[in-house]
C-alpha cells in the first residue's frame, strides 16, 4: 500500500501528485516531461516536496506537517534508474552486494534467488562496461532488490533499450512483478509496458496526476486516449485459460462467460491472462453476422459513444461485465443507428490478440 | 669515479628534501582532496573566495608567500606564538617549516586535477549509493573517491614534484640552514654561490633529475595498473 500526496516545484514544473497503490505494480504513465521522474525522485528522497506526505505500507517517509523527511539512505526504496547507474569500478557481484557491505543492509532476500530470478549467474565476474544495456538494467534491478527495499521504483528501465533488448528483458520483469513481494512503482511512457505489467495506473500530465485506478478502468478513459493517441487506444480484458486446442493452435480464454479464441498464446489451462485489445481491431455488427473468418464475435452492449469531430467515433461496450473499446467511423455509427444501450456483436480480429499485445500478467487487483 | 660519490652534505640535502616533500604531501593531500570535493560538488557562499585563496600561492611571487608565512607562523607571528605556547610546536627555521612552505606552495597544484576528476564523476552515482543504504561519507569513500583516484594520483605527483623543488617561499620563511632547511634546491643555489661549487651543483642537478624521472615512471606504472583495475581495458 503506497499513499502519495505531494506538491512541490522543481525547475519550471509544478508537481501536484496524489495517488494510492493497493499493492502489486503501480504505473506512473505520461508523456516525456510530464514530471514522472520528478515525482519518483520526491518519493525516493532525491528531491523534496514543499508539502504533503509519502507513506509506504504504513511507514511515513515524508510528512511536511509533522516535519518528517527521511534521508535517502533511510527510506529503503530500491531505485532502478533509467541509466542503470552501476558503479563502474566494481564488478557485477560487488555492485549487487553493495547494499550489504556499504549500506549495512542485511537484506531479507536471498542472493541466489535474485540471481536466478534475473538470470545474472554468468555476469557476476564482469565489469559494468562490458554489459549490454539489457544486462545492465537487470543488474540494476537485482542490486535494488538485494538492498531489502520496502518499495521498488523502476524509472523507465527500458527507455534506453532497442526493441529486441526490450523483449529480452520483459519476461524478467513479468516474473519480477509477480514474485517481488513488495509494491513496485513503474514509470513509463509506453502504454504497452504499462498495461502488460501494472495493476494500478496513474495518469500524469504537466506535473499533475490526472487520475488513477485499476488499469482496465483507466484504459477506458477518454483523457488517457488523449495521451496515448488514438492509434494506441485499447481496452484490457482479464480472463482464465479454459483449454488449449493444440490441433488448431488456439487457446480458449474464459472472460467471465463467453470465450475468446487466441492463437499462439503460450499458456496452460487455469492461467490468468490479460488481453489488450486495440480499439482499431474491434468492429461492431447490429445483427450477428454469419460466414465470417473472424472467430471472436461476442454479444456486447453499447455504453457510450464519443467523437464529435473527425471521421472516427470511440465506442465503449460492456462485454461479460468488462469493457471493450471499438473505433469505427462516425458514418457507420450514423448508418447503423448505434446508440447507448443497444445490443451489438463485437467482432474481434483474432490476430490482434497475440503474444505481442497480450501477455501473462497478474490479475488486476481491486477489480471485482 | 669520485664524481658519483655523494658528499655527506649532498646526502643530507637529498634525504631532507624527500622528508620535507613527503611530509608536505602527507598533510596537504587529504586537505586538498577535501577542498577539491567541496569546490567540485557544492555551491556555498564564499565559494569564489575559497577558490581564489587556494590558488593564491600559484600567482603570488613565492617570496611573498614565504614572507606571509613568516609573518603568521614566525616566532613573533600570531599563529606561531599561539602554536608554540599551546602545543610547543614551532615552524620557525626548522624542517617542519620547510614542509609547511612546500605544502602551501604545492596545494593549488594538487587541488586542481583532483577537483577536475571529482567533477568528472557523475554525482548521480552517489545518489544511487545512498539509495542502497550507504551513508554519504561511505558513499563518498566507496564510489566517488575510488573513481577519482587517477586525478588524485596526478595531483599527488604534481604536488610532490612542486614540494621537492620549492625554493622561494622556503628560503624566505625558514632560511637556508644546512641539515635543517637546506633542501636540494637550496643546496644547489648555495653551490652556485660558492666559487668552487660547479661540480657539486652539477651533481645536485643530476640527483634532482634522477629523482624526478623515477617519480614520473613510478606514477605512470601505478596509473596504468590502476586503470586496469578500475575499468577501461577489461574483457
Amino acid at each position: 500500500m503506497i499513499d502519495i500526496n505531494i506538491r512541490g516545484r522543481v525547475g519550471r514544473l509544478d508537481i501536484v501528485a496524489q495517488f494510492e497503490g493497493r499493492g502489486g505494480v503501480t504505473s506512473l504513465f505520461g508523456q516525456s516531461g510530464a514530471g514522472k521522474t520528478t515525482v519518483t525522485n520526491m518519493i525516493a528522497g532525491l528531491a523534496t516536496p514543499s508539502s504533503g506526505h509519502i507513506s509506504v505500507n504504513g511507514t511515513v517517509l515524508f510528512d511536511a506537517d509533522k516535519g518528517i523527511d527521511l534521508p535517502i539512505q533511510k527510506r529503503r526504496i530500491g531505485h532502478v534508474f533509467q541509466d542503470a547507474r552501476l558503479f563502474p569500478h566494481l564488478s557485477v557481484r560487488a555492485n549487487l552486494t553493495y547494499a550489504r557491505w556499504a549500506g549495512r543492509r542485511s537484506g531479507t532476500r536471498d542472493f541466489d534467488e535474485v540471481i536466478d530470478l534475473l538470470g545474472l549467474k554468468d555476469l557476476l565476474g564482469r565489469k559494468p562496461e562490458t554489459l549490454s544495456g539489457g544486462e545492465r538494467q537487470r543488474v540494476a534491478i537485482g542490486r535494488a532488490l538485494l538492498s531489502g527495499p520496502r518499495l521498488l521504483i523502476m524509472d523507465e528501465p527500458l527507455a534506453n533499450l532497442d526493441h529486441a533488448r526490450r523483449n529480452d528483458i520483459l519476461p524478467y520483469l513479468d516474473r519480477l512483478c509477480i514474485e517481488a513481494g513488495i509494491p513496485i512503482i513503474y514509470v513509463s511512457h509506453s502504454i504497452e509496458e504499462v498495461t502488460r505489467l501494472s495493476n494500478t495506473l496513474v495518469l500524469l500530465s504537466e506535473g499533475r496526476t490526472q487520475a488513477y485506478g485499476p488499469v482496465a478502468e483507466m484504459l477506458a478513459r477518454e483523457d488517457l486516449v488523449r495521451v496515448t493517441g488514438h492509434r494506441e487506444a485499447s481496452a484490457l480484458l482479464s480472463g482464465t485459460v479454459s483449454r488449449i486446442d493444440a490441433a488448431w493452435g488456439l487457446a480458449h480464454v474464459d472472460i467471465g462467460g463467453p470465450e475468446l479464441q487466441i492463437p499462439g498464446l503460450a499458456a496452460a489451462p487455469g492461467d490468468a491472462v490479460r488481453l489488450r485489445i486495440l480499439a482499431r481491431d474491434v468492429a461492431l455488427a447490429v445483427v450477428p453476422p454469419e460466414g465470417l473468418s473472424i472467430r471472436n464475435a461476442l454479444p456486447a452492449t453499447i455504453e457510450s459513444i464519443s467523437g464529435e469531430a473527425g471521421p472516427y467515433a470511440e465506442i465503449l461496450c460492456s462485454l461479460a461485465g468488462q469493457t471493450i473499446r471499438a473505433r469505427i467511423t462516425r458514418a457507420s455509427v450514423s448508418d447503423l443507428g448505434l446508440k447507448p444501450g443497444m445490443a451489438v456483436t463485437a467482432l474481434i480480429k483474432s490476430v490482434s490478440i497475440d503474444r505481442g499485445q497480450s501477455t501473462l500478467a497478474p490479475p488486476v487487483s481491486g477489480e471485482t | 669515479m669520485d664524481f658519483f660519490h655523494l658528499q655527506p652534505a649532498e646526502w643530507q640535502a637529498l634525504v631532507l628534501t624527500l622528508k620535507v616533500a613527503a611530509a608536505a604531501l602527507l598533510v596537504a593531500l587529504p586537505l586538498a582532496v577535501l577542498v577539491a570535493y567541496l569546490l567540485a560538488r557544492y555551491r556555498f557562499p564564499g565559494h569564489g573566495i575559497v577558490n581564489a585563496l587556494v590558488h593564491m600561492p600559484l600567482v603570488l611571487p613565492p617570496v611573498v608567500t614565504g614572507y606571509l608565512l613568516l609573518l603568521a607562523f614566525g616566532r613573533k607571528g600570531p599563529v606561531g606564538t599561539f602554536l608554540s605556547e599551546t602545543f610547543g610546536i614551532s615552524f620557525a627555521f626548522n624542517w617542519t617549516g620547510a614542509a609547511l612552505a612546500a605544502g602551501v606552495m604545492a596545494f593549488p597544484l594538487m587541488v586542481r586535477p583532483i577537483r577536475i576528476s571529482f567533477e568528472a564523476v557523475d554525482p548521480k552515482l552517489e545518489a544511487a549509493a545512498k539509495s542502497l543504504g550507504a551513508h554519504r561519507v561511505i558513499a563518498f569513500l566507496t564510489v566517488t573517491l575510488p573513481l577519482a583516484v587517477p586525478g588524485i594520483l596526478g595531483g599527488a605527483i604534481l604536488g610532490f614534484a612542486k614540494a621537492m623543488g620549492e625554493f622561494g617561499a622556503t628560503i624566505t620563511f625558514v632560511s637556508n640552514i644546512p641539515g635543517e632547511t637546506r633542501t636540494l634546491a637550496l643546496a644547489l643555489y648555495t653551490a652556485t654561490q660558492t666559487p668552487s661549487g660547479d661540480l657539486a651543483a652539477f651533481r645536485l642537478t643530476l640527483i634532482a633529475a634522477v629523482v624526478a624521472f623515477a617519480a614520473l615512471i613510478a606514477s605512470e606504472v601505478f596509473a596504468r595498473r590502476l586503470r586496469g583495475r578500475i575499468g577501461g581495458d577489461h574483457d
